[in-house]
């Protein structure tokens, strides 16, 4: 198989490492070479962060380049925009709609720019944007963003379910299984 | 078992399989996780030293007394740990030792980007560079191989990509390694004159040694793919290589980075009708390369700056690549902030307010450089801010000593910056020395160190009295302040700055983002008192913003740390509590 390649977007602190760690042990478990690569230190703090997950028979480069993702999972809608050019033709683009101001725009140096959904479809991005905040407050925290995302995701790939369950199982603690279940459940039947 | 990990993770498995028994390092990004994955194994001692300098000196005196051993550094580490490095490649070792040192191309975290492949030639030791987390578990274990085999500290060369991406890896049992005997013989451990200058020679002969194994030796391979095109490569620029062009082109894939094999590369060189090198930052291989009198393509097509990547190998090599869409919008930058609730926000605040010069260092903290605070003159390396003061001071004299502070964070004061405020003290100048005492090690992402009072397993341990020490050293002005209570800090830099002999500021707060730190039901504004006067901007706490021309608190980042109350005049920021009553 040729090598797939999904990549995580977001703000550092928001909990893509688990997401990524997530899908690596998913498509280790399915039977795929995987790489996953990450940026960590400085831009844990609050930063602009992104997580390579590449998949297939054989995986050589750790990173994805312009042009190369088949999904990008976004946990904010500013960084699904900054990352666009990193898309494939025909891939897709899920994220949150949650916006989080980056330092310039909070300081007035910058606008955060408006109708950035629309903005991607001109562009002529194939793009699920909806609100994974809400949804994970629902599952019990907000902080359930990370799971909700995944279980969108999952609606855009054949594993079977229970392949994520046992994923999620083996990435979560215990005692927030049971959250995490929901907060999945919701990002994959939600409109 | 086949399970992902990381490459600093396959590096700590690797020490395990390989029967290590001692480890001790500093955190350094990337490589910090080597250290932390070896402190989950119950079978290797391990510990966070100080610094890298004494990291080395313990990891060899591991090695000296028997015991397979190892250190973990990031490049800039390997400068303050390079005084030992060069001498023990003269001793060499008892049992294996092995130091590990990542490089970070394309500066993701650190200050700038050296090629320690150049101490390797330049302390004249061996160099194993590993290409993904299989062969992190792999050549750890030759490593230490190689060590024994040839007398010799080994280098193990990661870089970001190898140490922060996760690859499939089979693990395997521990070999428990019985201490080799411990002699006593000077004229290999003591490096005075008489016998470094017969060591000397031993050094050369090992590496020429060590350069004939290289031709032989499976850390090298060929990859043959046709006589039209041929690569010599090593680490991730082998991976962006083999994304490129699978198996259509020959490649020579150096595991062995130092010494390099002569008559392999000019052999794989007559094999193919063009040859190019292609390596992340320095013309290392290509250099010698040239130096074989081979013709050869490699920096004249390729960056010596930043990390490469499969386009960028593309796009050099006129190789079509698959174009990104592009969007009709200014996206704003994103750069890392201080956390909400930060400690250091209110000190450096403090030091706004009263116009510091600030000589910083590395940590956390140099992040108060960026607006809005942009409280931050120079940054230079680890304990540099403490001894550039003092510097600054003795060139401006009392202009200097009423304006200017060093900022140096708790951890990066016990790596380097003591010494400094040594020199303040024996030396006298009327410095103002801050230690931002956040209780941890905050950038690296919370390793303990000597002022914490716990050890790498969260033990409790040895606490260092910072207080104390500053006094001991012989500053008599010592105080600490709270960083949450700005009138309190902005005195107390004001009154240093003015005194009349050397002071130390420690300014006190856990990291907001400890676990043992609760925070505090966030803040609200109270749109009617708010008067728009945007005071609390200045502070840059990310949890603050404009909208609507009003302040907003951001309640799933604010963490109630009470600064911003400070800033207004108006008292608009209240408390849920008390806003929900
Ligand atoms: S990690 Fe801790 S010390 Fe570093 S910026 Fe955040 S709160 Fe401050
Ligand atoms: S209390 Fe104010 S300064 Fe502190 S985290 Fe909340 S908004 Fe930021």
């Amino acid at each position: 198989m040729e090598t797939k390649n999904i990549m995580i977007v977001g703000v550092g602190g928001q909990g893509s490492l688990l997401a990524s760690k997530l899908l690596g042990r998913l498509l280790l478990n399915a039977g795929y070479d995987v790489k996953v690569s990450e940026v960590h230190g400085m831009s844990q703090r609050g930063g602009s962060v992104v997580t390579y997950v590449r998949y297939g028979d054989k995986v050589a480069s750790p990173v994805i380049d312009t042009g190369e993702a088949d999904y990008i999972v976004s946990f904010e809608l500013l960084e699904a925009a900054r990352w666009l050019s990193y898309l494939k033709p025909d891939g897709k683009i899920i994220t949150n709609t949650q916006q989080i101001d980056p330092m310039p725009v909070i300081t007035g140096a910058a606008a955060y720019p408006d109708n950035l959904v629309s903005a991607m479809k001109a562009a002529g991005a194939d793009i699920d944007a909806f609100d994974a905040l809400t949804l994970a407050k629902a599952a019990g925290s907000s902080k359930a963003v990370n799971i909700v995302l995944m279980g969108r995701l999952s609606k855009y790939f054949a594993l079977p379910e229970d392949a994520w369950d046992k994923a999620i199982a083996e990435s979560v603690p215990q005692k927030f299984l049971e959250l995490n279940k929901k907060a999945f459940a919701l990002g994959k039947s939600a409109e | 078992m086949k399970v992902l990990m990381l490459g600093n993770e396959a590096v700590a498995r690797g020490l395990f399989e390989a029967g290590a028994s001692v480890v001790s390092s500093y955190p350094g990004t990337p490589s910090t996780e080597m250290t932390e994955f070896v402190s989950q194994y119950d079978e290797i001692y391990s510990e966070w030293a100080p610094n890298e300098k004494v990291a080395m000196e313990v990891a060899f005196g591991a090695s000296f007394g028997g015991k397979r051993s190892f250190c973990a550094m990031k490049h800039v580490g390997l400068n303050v740990a390079a005084d030992p490095l060069f001498t023990i490649s003269y001793t060499g070792v008892n049992a294996g030792m092995v130091i590990g040192v990542a490089d970070d191309p394309g500066m993701h975290s650190s200050q700038n980007e050296q090629d320690s492949r150049h101490y390797a030639r330049a302390a004249k030791l061996p160099m194993l560079e590993p290409s993904n987390s299989d062969e992190c578990l792999e050549m750890t274990k030759a490593a230490f191989e190689l060590s024994e085999r040839f007398d010799t500290p080994v280098l193990l060369r990661l870089c970001t990509r190898v140490s922060h991406s996760q690859s499939v890896v089979e693990t395997g049992p521990r070999t428990e390694k019985p201490a080799v005997p411990y002699q006593k013989n000077g004229a290999k451990y003591i490096m005075m004159p008489g016998n470094a200058k017969r060591r000397h020679p031993v050094v050369e002969q090992r590496l020429l040694s060590l350069a004939a194994f290289a031709e032989t030796s499976d850390l090298n391979r060929v990859e043959k793919g046709g006589r039209k095109l041929g690569i010599i490569t090593s680490g991730t620029a082998y991976q962006y290589v083999k994304e490129v062009f699978g198996d259509t082109v020959s490649i020579l894939k150096l595991g062995l980075v130092w010494p390099l094999p002569t008559k392999l590369i000019c052999d794989f060189a007559a094999s193919v009708d063009r040859l190019f090198v292609v390596e992340e930052l320095d013309s290392f291989i290509e250099a010698h390369c040239r130096a074989l009198g081979l013709t050869v393509s490699g920096k004249d097509i390729f960056p010596v700056v930043g990390e490469f990547s499969q386009n960028l190998i593309r796009e050099k090599l006129g190789i079509p690549a698959t174009p990104g869409r592009t969007l009709d919008a200014d996206i704003p930058m994103r750069p890392p902030v201080m956390c909400a609730g930060c400690p250091h926000r209110g000190l450096f605040y403090a030091l706004v307010r009263n116009k510091a010069a600030v000589i910083g260092d590395i940590g956390c903290y140099t992040l108060g450089a960026m607006p809005p605070l942009a409280a931050m003159d120079s940054t230079i390396c680890m304990g540099a801010s403490i001894s550039g003061l003092h510097g600054f001071n003795k060139a401006l004299g009392e202009a200097g000593e009423k304006r200017a502070v060093a900022v140096i964070g708790d951890s990066t004061f016990m790596h380097s910056g003591v010494t400094g405020l040594i020199d303040i003290a024996y030396n006298g100048s009327n410095s103002t020395v801050i230690i931002l005492d956040n209780s941890i090690t905050g950038m690296t992402g919370h390793q303990q160190n000597p002022t914490t009072g716990f050890n790498i397993k969260g033990d409790p341990a040895g606490k260092i009295d910072l207080e104390a020490l500053c006094r001991a050293v012989g500053i008599r002005r010592v105080r600490v302040v709270d960083p949450y209570d700005l009138q309190q800090c902005i005195d107390a830099v004001k009154e240093e700055l003015e005194a009349p002999e050397p002071s130390v500021i420690i300014s006190r707060r856990p990291c907001a983002l400890l676990k043992s730190v609760k925070p505090k039901p966030p803040l609200k504004v109270d749109p009617d008192k708010c008067k728009s006067c945007q005071s609390c901007m200045n502070i840059g706490c990310p949890a603050i913003s404009f909208n609507a021309g009003k302040a907003t608190v951001d309640a799933t980042l604010c963490v109630g740390c009470g600064v911003c109350t400070q800033l207004c005049a108006f008292g608009a920021f209240e408390t849920t509590e008390e806003a929900t009553k």
